[in-house]
């Protein structure tokens, strides 16, 4: 894999197996570890890098590659959801082996809170959440709420 | 024995699925109330919160078919405030029973119920959520007058928060009906929800005035608005009055109109009214009785 120069430089060093999220929304890097249950007493070999320039001026955004680990195709549909335009590729072997095709979930389990306090997914019940995604938005499965642009204030 | 089914929301019934109930209703009701077809079989009418009227008449539509309830009759002292989980509630008590009728204040905890209930579930109102049972009573008095294509209905009073005329206007978004809100400022239905139903092709107008639509409408449908929705005691009681519907708002309106509400009203329905053949809003309550028998019948047959 060649080395990619940004314009302050190289930020990041190439990694030789693992994944790279490139494109995430600036200053939404450590949302994406989240949604991955990435902390820093974790094992993976982590770089991450915020607010990198690109060849638009107006657009900053932020990179993650992590070391010997390849997401799952549900952690891809995750990242789907709050960050539509990362582009994520599978490295092995210094080689780009996958340009992995994010998809939208259909259906959300279990990772975001639904906004609505009077919905009994709120309770403690031994329940998971449940959304169907319709248009990038998350409708609740239980109360028929919908949740729209803040998605990320309820990743749990 | 077929496929085990719930009455979760109306969202979850296609227009064929509402015919049918409706048919069957109106079979029950031609038949008076000697139908005893679910003899034997015991069902939970499990309240969470109070509501009188929705339980006594679930009661009758049960006894009226031969079946037996089981009511729990106040949520305190019993397991459920002592902190069990809805959850497992639901599975100790379909253990006893063919059916439950589940009222609860939380959004969303019939379909919880049903998730975990070896028996069919209703869902007799969960908090701000479903009510499908109103909703299917409402279409039976619309349809037990008119046919429910081709037809002008009028919406009046909180289309914000009150949920009987969300699941209403969902549901009547299967057939070929023009839907007026008429609402005070503040208390407009909800954007997502006038998205919707013109995404499924229902026609939507908004007025703020009832006078501008009375007169052209097939059906009204009056809702409660509530006290506690305005910042004081005056700006509510101006509105309440506007919206007043008496003898005199009536005068002009087709002869073929059918007011409704949901009962108990609060003063939006001058008792004057009552004598007029336009008010339906009591056989409507009535009406409650085959629409609940034929939804008992239908989860438990
Ligand atoms: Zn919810």
């Amino acid at each position: 894999m060649s080395v990619k120069k940004h314009e302050g430089g190289m930020l990041i060093n190439p990694i030789r197996d693992g994944t790279v999220i490139d494109h995430i929304a600036a200053g939404e890097a450590l949302t994406v570890l989240k949604i991955l249950g990435i902390t820093g007493s974790c094992n993976e070999e982590l770089s991450i890098a915020t607010n990198v320039s690109t060849k638009n001026p107006a657009v900053k955004k932020d990179i993650v590659k992590i070391s010997n680990r390849e997401l799952s195709k549900s952690e891809l549909n995750k990242i789907a959801l709050i960050a539509p335009n990362a582009t994520i590729n599978i490295i092995r072997n210094s080689k780009v082996v996958d340009k992995a095709g994010v998809e939208i979930p259909t259906v959300v389990t279990g990772f975001v809170r639904c906004p609505n306090p009077g919905c009994i997914t709120n309770s403690d019940e031994p329940i998971e959440t449940k959304f169907k995604v319709v248009n990038g938005t998350l409708h609740c499965l239980y109360c028929d709420n919908i949740l729209k642009s803040d998605i990320i204030n309820y990743i749990i | 024995m077929h496929n085990m089914h719930h009455i979760i929301s109306i969202r979850d019934f296609e227009r064929e699925d509402i015919d049918a109930l409706l048919t069957k209703a109106q079979q029950i009701q031609s038949l008076g109330s000697y139908k005893q077809t679910l003899r034997g079989k015991l069902v939970a009418l499990l309240f969470f919160e109070p509501s009188t009227r929705t339980r006594m008449s679930f009661a009758s539509a049960l006894a009226r078919l031969g079946g037996e309830a089981i009511t729990v009759d106040s949520v305190e002292g019993s397991s459920i405030s002592k902190g069990e989980t809805l959850a497992d509630t639901i599975k100790v008590v379909s253990s006893y029973v063919d059916a439950i009728v589940l009222r609860h204040p939380k959004e969303g905890a019939a379909r919880l119920a049903s998730e975990f209930s070896s028996v069919p579930v209703i869902n007799a109102g969960d908090g701000a959520g479903q009510h499908p049972s109103q909703t299917l009573l409402d279409l039976f008095t619309i349809k037990e007058n008119m046919k429910l294509d081709g037809i002008d209905l009028g919406l009046l009073g909180d289309l914000r928060y009150g949920r009987t005329a969300h699941s209403l206007s969902y549901a009547l978004s299967h057939y070929d009906v023009t839907i007026h809100t008429i609402t005070p400022k503040s208390l407009e239905m909800p954007q997502w929800l006038s998205t919707e139903l013109k995404e499924r092709g229902t026609e939507v107008v908004e007025h703020e005035k009832l006078e501008d639509i009375i007169n052209d409408l097939d059906v009204l449908y009056a809702t409660r608005i509530q006290r506690e929705r305005f910042p004081d005691m005056a700006s509510y009681a101006r509105v309440a009055n506007t919206y007043k519907i008496t003898p005199e708002t009536l005068k002009d309106v087709r002869k073929n109109l059918i007011l409704l509400h949901p009962l108990p009203r609060a003063g939006e329905i001058d008792p004057a009214v009552d004598a007029l053949p336009y008010a339906k809003y009591f056989r409507q309550a009535a009406n409650g009785i085959p629409v609940r028998m034929a939804m008992l019948e239908d989860v438990i047959l």
